[in-house]
């Protein structure tokens, strides 16, 4: 499997969905050999990341440096490559890196065939588009079925706008030469099926899950007056925090007593600060910064709502998330999880007037709230990682009989 | 053998329309024009019209020996006159003929009941007259929103001078008893109480057109097969008019089965009855019912409506509005605050039926109980702006439960 950073590594819903569902595959007995980029500094977190895979039985990792990382653009990766070359330690100066990070998803491609040779397995899975070229390269290397599992298309991060040809031809050729696609959603099928002529018949639907064990039950939450509606997410297009401003302003003029915390980083953030101050929303809005582990736990739980307004989301965790924790969540339809989700708020992301609408219901609804959160609280439980897994599995089965094996 | 009672009940409620908080103080435009106008026309069409031209052809043909009860309420003749009048002459046409009969209950089909018994009898009270209007007729038999039962109601009932009452006859109240008698409400004086043959009714109104069902298809013969044998006074077959054509729909056989049941029965020398005539037959025994019963869902209890914080906070701060609102002289303001007490708004904020997607979704103009309990309370917060006679230009200051607020329990 190539796929990316376990949590609490992961810069959001990617490396959890590849963490969820490897730990899904292995409760059913799959052995995995799971592949990803290391990243040069990161050398000194060696054992933790140790520690967290070896949670996993039926799972060993093979490790590329590479300073690729989920959610990329080649503007940050070549960064992320000056810092390297001018703060890394001697053993990352060794390694030559693609200057770009097109040339760096060839080269991984390249390491990834060679631990193909290497390895015994049945079939390859590639998660999202970074990884598509290994997965092809491990495909023509062993003839073995190939699966790609699209978690986002450029379509969704770029909302349309400027989307980069390299990534899309990436993203193509991983479904024209993949025997099976794993799709997040109905969202996103239909999503590669328009943009990419994918031949519906080819796609499984494997809606993601969440995680039940690995969350801290306890966190407190912090008492006090205010009410408190969150964002949470990584601040940028696809995410739609613009329209969660707009909202916000509205909510404002409405309700007293209320803070929108925004929890994340991300390349619109400079100009979401800007946004609400211009609003007077400078003393309601929060800018807590990208929260790891039980910080993330603990907002929820300290949140009244969470809002999860994107533009485009092809599945979205986090409101499972919040579920988890028994917090109402507000969501986009324009998300794979409004598929499978009742018990939540969802509106049109592009509907500020609606959105305010029915934040400011939950605010000065406590029944609603009460019904939100009991409600969500129990439908979040069938969310397992074991289903999306056994898709998984179903997939590879497919896949497999698709190249004439067993 | 046993006699037939037929008893239909024809509903709409006003549906509210999507009303955001910012409309709030700004619009007085509760309700779904379109959609109520929309549903009414498409009802007509396939249920009121073609169902009544039945019944009335059986009235004809049997020469006055086919006999059926409607129940209709008060804010579905305000949409047949509004929406389909052809609907209001049809059912007049059918009063002319004596052999229909009008049962009485609350003009808005509400729980009002539950919450203020001021407001129950102003509502049973615009009813009658709205019967007499109508259709020149004088009710003698209640029946309550959605069967909502227990003996303290059978005994207000009866003070406000009726003769009888209608109610489930759900398992649990009458253990081995048969629901074809005619029983005695526990604590009234000489009420007569029909119950409900929900087996029999069911078959009609949920299980016609089931193909998996082993009465399938069922035919009037072999219906009226099952019934000869039955002993007993009546059997009362209670079932929302919609049946015919709008939940079995028209392809299924429902209006061919209905224009040839009485026949069948006839035939078998078993005669129609309205609820008043059954008045004459002596009490089997006595029901007692303490707890509140419906005819609603396998629970028969009141959960459809009350069951959730959202609907139990609705209903009450509603009916907490109610001595403002009569005082306030405001016709318009009344009406539309008795608009809201239809039970289909706290209907559609239940919760529990939402997870498997059944039948009740059909009938349900939200996409869930969320959307409808913020679509009322939003619309209440505005009739309470206007209540309150508060400055319109100013912010809005909403009405905010608080923390102190208890729940009823029924």
């Amino acid at each position: 499997m190539f796929g990316w950073e376990f949590p609490p590594f992961n810069k959001g819903g990617l490396g959890v969905a590849c963490y969820g569902i490897t730990k899904g595959l292995s409760n059913k007995g799959v052995k995995t050999t799971f592949v990803i980029p290391k990243a040069p500094e990161d050398a000194h977190a060696d054992h933790v990341k140790l520690v967290v895979a070896s949670n996993i039985k039926n799972v060993s990792i093979k490790e590329i440096h590479s300073p690729m990382a989920a959610y990329m653009t080649n503007v940050e990766y070549q960064e992320r490559i000056r810092h390297l070359l001018l703060h890394g330690n001697e053993k990352s100066k060794d390694e030559i890196y693609g200057q770009d990070l097109f040339q760096e998803v060839e080269r991984y491609a390249l390491r990834a065939r060679k631990i193909a040779e290497n390895e015994d397995f049945d079939v390859i899975h590639a998660h999202d588009w970074m990884t598509y070229k290994a997965g092809i390269a491990a495909k023509n290397a062993t003839g073995k079925p190939l699966v790609v599992h699209i978690h986002a298309t450029e379509f969704d991060r770029t909302g349309g706008n400027g989307v980069n040809q390299y990534v899309y031809d990436i993203e193509k050729s991983g479904f024209d030469n993949a025997d099976v696609i794993c799709a997040v959603s109905n969202f996103t099928k239909n999503k590669i099926v328009e943009h990419y002529g994918v031949d519906p018949n080819k796609v499984h639907v494997v809606h993601n899950a969440v995680e039940f064990t690995n969350f801290n039950e306890n966190a407190q939450k912090i008492s006090g007056n205010e009410k408190i509606v969150l964002f949470l997410g990584r601040i940028t297009l696809q995410k739609g925090p613009d329209y969660f401003v707009e909202a916000a302003r509205k909510v404002a003029d409405k309700v007293k007593n209320v803070k929108f915390v925004i929890a994340g980083s991300g390349d619109m953030m400079p100009k979401m600060i800007e946004m609400a101050a211009e609003k007077g929303l400078a003393n309601k809005m929060l800018f807590a910064g990208f929260l790891r582990g039980e910080d993330i736990d603990r907002a929820y739980k300290m949140a009244d709502l969470y809002v999860m307004p994107s533009v485009s989301e092809p599945f979205g965790i986090t409101p499972l998330e919040a579920m988890r924790n028994g917090t109402p969540v507000l969501i986009s339809k324009q998300s794979g999880v409004s598929e499978v989700v009742n018990h939540c708020l969802k509106v049109d992301f592009w509907d500020i007037d609606e959105m305010a609408n029915k934040m400011i219901a939950v605010l000065n609804h406590s029944p609603l709230k009460e019904c939100l959160a009991e409600h969500g609280g129990q439908e979040v439980l069938k969310f397992s990682w074991d289903v999306p897994a056994q898709k998984c599995i179903d997939a590879y089965k497919s896949a497999i009989e698709k190249r004439g094996g067993k | 053998m046993t006699d037939i009672c037929f008893y239909f009940q024809v509903h709409q409620p006003f549906r509210l329309r999507r009303y955001s908080v910012f409309d709030i103080g700004k619009s007085t435009e509760y309700f779904d024009e379109k959609k109520n106008e929309e549903v009414m026309k498409k009802v007509a069409g396939k249920c009121y019209l073609p169902a009544n031209k039945v019944i009335l052809e059986l009235i004809r043909k049997h020469d006055g020996n086919f006999k059926a009860a409607y129940s209709i309420t008060g804010t579905a003749i305000e949409q047949f006159e509004k929406y389909a009048p052809e609907v209001l002459d049809s059912f007049k046409e059918l009063a002319s003929t004596k052999c229909v009969e009008f049962l009485s209950e609350t003009y808005y089909h509400s729980l009002s009941y539950l919450y203020s018994k001021d407001e129950f009898k102003d509502q049973v009270e615009m009813h009658r007259k709205a019967m007499k209007k109508h259709f020149g007729f004088n009710p003698k038999v209640f029946r309550n929103t959605e069967l909502i039962y227990n003996n303290e109601l059978a005994n207000f009932v009866e003070k406000l001078g009726y003769k009888a009452i209608l109610a489930e006859g759900a398992d649990h109240i009458l253990g081995w008893k048969s629901p074809n008698f005619v029983y005695k409400p526990k604590t009234t004086r000489k009420m007569r109480l029909l119950l409900k043959n929900y087996k029999l009714s069911d078959d009609i109104a949920f299980r016609f057109s089931n193909k998996g069902w082993e009465g399938y298809p069922l035919t009037a013969k072999k219906y009226a097969d099952w019934i000869e044998p039955a002993m007993g006074d009546t059997i009362n077959l209670f079932m929302d008019y919609e049946t015919f054509g709008e939940h079995q729909w028209e392809d299924t056989g429902i209006f061919n089965f209905l224009s040839h049941l009485p026949g069948e029965l006839l035939k078998r020398n078993i005669s129609f009855h309205t609820p008043s005539e059954l008045i004459a037959h002596e009490p089997k025994d006595e029901i007692d019912v303490h707890h509140m019963m419906s005819w609603a869902d396998v629970e028969r209890d009141l959960s459809a409506w009350l069951s959730n914080k959202m609907q139990q906070s609705a209903i009450q701060e509603l009916f907490s509005l109610r001595t403002e609102v009569i005082k306030s002289r405001d016709k318009e303001l009344i009406e539309r605050w008795r608009k809201m007490t239809t039970s289909d708004h706290f209907y559609y904020m239940c919760v529990k039926w939402f997870n498997d997607g059944d039948v009740h979704k059909y009938f349900n103009p939200y996409d869930n109980p969320y959307d409808a309990f913020i679509t009322f309370m939003n619309i209440m917060n505005d009739l309470i702006v206007r209540l309150k006679g508060e400055d319109l230009n100013r912010q809005t200051a909403l009405r905010i439960p608080t923390h102190n607020t208890k729940w009823v329990r029924v």
